[in-house]
């Protein structure tokens, strides 16, 4: 009896997973037929060509499309293309999770649940699964050990603000960035607004992307970012340039980005098999090693050098108040930075 | 085809004398190239005319009073009539001196100069920027690294992210504008005013002073307008420059302005008052150049004698490198070196080389070959439509076919006075919401660079044609040829050089073009220029470094081309 039961058991997983199977392949071949996806993202140029690159491989014949600019500008050009009634966007992604909540309340995003996501941290998953974190960084503060010494460099966020760092200090841009507009939010919800007042005070230089300051720092042009991407700050100095990071105990900002695919995405099963793709362990794990990323996988391992999320202090920032507040986010910092 | 073989000449005359074209078929293409014109003009200019003058409840001025009482608008205009007004000093300056010495004194290599002065002419601004953002930040650019091993100096010696700096820049890229005007005026002076003056005893310096300044002054004038028009309409230089020290010009506010979520209303009132400066500073210059309007070409007197520099010449020839340097030498020498380098701010050694920047900008990033292909198609479809066009129009105001045909000259030019953004944001409101929408496809962008290119089209096919006789164009009309076929086979052939070269300008004007294109694209209809903004926001150095130099060799080998084509081109049709 017992080992019927068993036997019907193996026989009923055998069915299901050729079942998957099945409609993995009839994914696939829909997905060839249309040749190809076009990605609008926020991630960093070499990582998210790379990750294209890999889908390619894994699926040749479905060409990726990668349309790279700041979270801001994509939302700015989905936005745009819409009011023009163009559909040419299968798959959306920036830094700032406040997008997502207006692009769902506008009725922008199809529903899109990937497989494997029912294990990822809440804080990656909406609660409709219109939408799903597919990276996560941190914002933190970098110097370059070549210009300043690591004991006297700036530790916390209150540190930055001495005026002995008058012009020696880079900024990258909430406009521009969703990683700098979770940054700008989560550090007004624990300091006030105060405190981007008083830093500008140090007359910083102002970038556009939360990944340039790691090549500004690098090259000694400023010597500290008060800001930025900490995997770009990572993968710079993994390639050999003179860049450390710290991780402030006062808290550091997380920064989930989110993935969806457009309503009226003109390669739908292009964007689910994308998608699928960009959440399964390999994928995940090749953007925690390549690109020093964090993820929400649960399974996935880290660079030995990196911090673990769990041993930090984390800053959250909630989608719905980053959608709340961008106007004025982006219009403060304008007044205190003058761009 | 109406039988017009047997028409007498005295016919067709007459035919022209009563202002009717109704026998020939080709008036339709006439009507059609001149209302196609209009509309290009009228379509933009009216859109953000009404855009600027309505809010939500309707016809209201709202827009233009946050425009002129909100601090940072204010602050925006008031940056770029500084700057713009220094770019135009500094311009005449460079421009003036340099004319001066290359036409009217004995200074060594002036072919090489005028060379040099045109590849500063040919660097778009934008890559000029860029490449000084590595030459003089005020930390990492290399002349300031120089300076600081020179004299142990622990300062700047020139920070570039300033209003100084930007406006320094600008200038580099605006002289070569002044330095045509007064070259052309200079060549043209005769020597009989100033041997005059030496003959009474003034010395060289002295007479340069006071009869070749004075001389020259209509075009120092105008070469401070069209300096200061080009400093006001430029938006990657100060977007590369100012926006990262705080500051905004009226161009780099325009485009924020774009940004979700967009106030083209906004916009349009902000374009008005740049719209309304940018006309009556041209109406200046006109008034101040009496009626030979944008061409300064004049008849030839007199005989001109080249001023002796003497022990001066070495020195003023050091000089003069060094000024050309500063726009070509030195930002072509970093945009090399940050195309090899790993890290561009390293010396350049084995280890610090690689190939791929290269690798990255031209086979693994999908953009830039879309990018270069989207450019190029656009480049050729702007140059020949634009320049057949041009042709039409010019022929048309030339040969005055219609009655009010001259006013075409008017709406031919009028892109003048318009500047690049302020036409975009006609453009994007016109072209980007149903019923007609061109957004998202290269089309929009290519009516934009139509409409830019237009006047340069115009002036050289307009100067080509007024150098043409019209006797064989009535020989072929008297056997019977229309219009249309005339100008096909006898004017078009013997104005072929002048086309040609208009249709390099409006090439090379195309290619380079990042002010319009930069609220025009959609990521499908991505150009060379605005893929290079948009790795300037990520700073991906080495691959904007990559297609920096792309995009020079193809506009030098444009115009290198060309002077070997018309060399030889004009020849033959002068013999």
């Amino acid at each position: 009896m017992k080992v019927k039961s068993g036997l019907v058991m193996l026989a009923l997983c055998f069915v299901w997973v050729s079942l998957v199977r099945a409609q993995d392949s009839q994914l696939v071949q829909a997905a060839k037929k249309e040749g190809k996806v076009v990605w609008y993202t926020s991630l960093a140029l070499p990582s998210s060509t790379a990750l294209a690159h890999a889908f390619k491989t894994r699926y040749p014949g479905v060409e990726v499309e990668v349309h790279r600019t700041g979270s801001q500008r994509v939302l700015q050009r989905v936005m745009q293309e819409a009011g023009a009634k163009i559909k040419n966007a299968d798959i959306i992604h920036t830094s700032d999770a406040g997008h997502f909540v207006l692009l769902k309340e506008k009725g922008m995003l199809l529903k899109n649940t990937p497989r494997g996501v029912e294990a990822f941290p809440a804080g990656f998953k909406d609660k409709d699964g219109f939408y799903y974190g597919m990276r996560a960084t941190l914002s933190v503060i970098a110097h370059n050990p070549k210009l300043i010494a690591d004991k006297d460099a700036p530790k916390t966020w209150k540190d930055l603000l001495d005026p002995k760092w008058k012009g020696k200090e880079v900024t990258a841009h909430p406009g521009y960035s969703g990683i700098i507009m979770t940054h700008v939010l989560a550090l007004v919800n624990v300091y006030g607004w105060d405190y981007f007042r008083d830093l500008a005070k140090n007359s910083l230089h102002i970038v556009q992307s939360a990944n340039d300051p790691a090549g500004v720092v690098a090259s000694g042009e400023r010597p500290i970012g008060v800001n930025g991407a900490e995997y770009f700050y990572y993968k710079t100095l993994k390639q050999g340039n003179p860049i450390r990071i710290i991780y402030p105990k006062e808290g550091v900002p997380l920064v989930v980005s989110p993935i969806a695919t457009a309503k009226d995405a003109p390669h739908p099963n292009a964007a689910k098999l994308f998608t699928e793709f960009v959440f399964t362990k390999e994928s995940q794990q090749l953007l925690a090693d390549r690109e020093g990323l964090y993820t929400g996988h649960p399974d996935v391992t880290y660079p030995a050098d990196k911090p673990k999320l769990k041993d930090l202090k984390i800053l959250s920032v909630d989608g719905d108040e980053l959608e709340k507040r961008n106007a004025e986010i982006k219009k403060r910092f304008v007044e205190y930075f003058g761009a | 085809m109406p039988a017009v073989g047997t028409d007498t000449l005295a016919n067709a005359r007459n035919r022209r004398w009563l202002g009717l074209r109704a026998y020939d078929p080709s008036l339709l293409v006439w009507l059609g190239a001149a209302l196609f014109l209009v509309g290009l003009m009228v379509f933009p200019l009216g859109a953000i005319f009404s855009a600027s003058l309505r809010d939500q409840a309707g016809l209201s001025l709202r827009n233009y009073v946050a425009v002129f009482t909100h601090d940072a608008f204010l602050a925006a205009i008031w940056n770029t009539v500084i700057i713009s007004f220094w770019v135009g000093l500094l311009s005449i300056i460079l421009g003036g001196l340099l004319a001066w010495l290359v036409t009217r004194t004995d200074l060594p290599w002036k072919k090489a100069i005028r060379a040099l002065v045109m590849a500063s002419f040919v660097t778009p601004p934008f890559l000029g920027a860029f490449a000084w953002t590595l030459l003089a930040g005020p930390n990492a650019g290399m002349l300031n690294q120089l300076y600081r091993t020179l004299t142990g100096s622990e300062n700047a010696l020139f920070n570039v992210f300033t209003m100084h700096g930007l406006i320094f820049v600008m200038a580099l890229y605006s002289f070569p504008y002044a330095f045509s005007l007064v070259a052309n005026v200079c060549d043209l002076i005769s020597s009989d005013l100033e041997d005059a003056a030496i003959i009474l005893g003034a010395r060289k310096l002295r007479t340069a002073w006071t009869i070749t300044l004075p001389l020259a002054l209509p075009a120092l004038v105008s070469g401070f307008i069209i300096a200061f028009l080009q400093a006001l309409s430029l938006f990657g230089a100060p977007a590369i420059l100012g926006l990262p020290a705080g500051i905004h010009t009226i161009t780099t506010q325009i485009w924020t302005l774009f940004h979700y979520p967009p106030r083209l209303d906004l916009a349009a009132a902000f374009s008005i008052p740049l719209l309304l400066a940018t006309m009556s500073l041209i109406a200046l210059q006109k008034k101040i150049l009496g009626r030979r309007g944008f061409s300064t070409v004049g008849g030839k007197g007199g005989q001109r004698r080249l001023v002796k520099l003497g022990w001066g010449r070495l020195p003023v020839l050091v000089l003069v490198l060094g000024v050309l340097a500063l726009s070509v030498f030195l930002p072509y020498w970093i945009l090399l070196k940050a195309a090899f380098s790993r890290a561009w701010a390293m010396p350049l050694e084995w280890s610090n080389f690689t190939l791929n920047n290269f690798n990255f900008a031209l086979f693994q990033y999908s953009d830039t070959r879309a990018a270069i292909f989207n450019t190029f198609k656009l480049g050729i479809l702007t140059a020949t439509v634009g320049t057949l066009l041009a042709t039409l129009i010019a022929y048309i105001t030339n040969r005055n076919l219609f009655p009010g045909a001259r006013y075409l000259t008017f709406f031919a030019l009028a892109p003048l006075v318009i500047p690049g953004i302020v036409l975009a944001v006609g453009l994007f409101i016109v072209y980007a919401q149903p019923p007609i929408v061109l957004y998202g496809t290269i089309w929009i962008l290519f009516v934009a660079y139509l409409t830019k290119e237009m006047p340069v089209g115009f002036s050289q096919a307009e100067s080509t044609f007024k150098s043409i006789h019209t006797e064989l164009e009535d020989a072929s009309r008297i056997i019977g040829a229309n219009r249309l076929t005339s100008l096909k086979d006898i004017t078009a052939p013997l104005a072929k050089s002048g086309l040609i070269a208009a249709w390099c300008f409006i090439f090379i004007g195309v290619i380079r073009e990042l002010s319009v294109s930069i609220l025009l694209f959609a990521p499908t209809s991505k150009v060379v220029s605005v893929v290079i903004f948009d790795l300037k926001e990520e700073g991906q150095i080495g691959a904007i470094a990559v297609l920096g130099i792309l995009m020079l060799a193809v506009s030098f080998f444009i115009v290198f081309g060309v002077r070997w084509m018309l060399d030889r081109d004009l020849v033959a049709t002068r013999e």
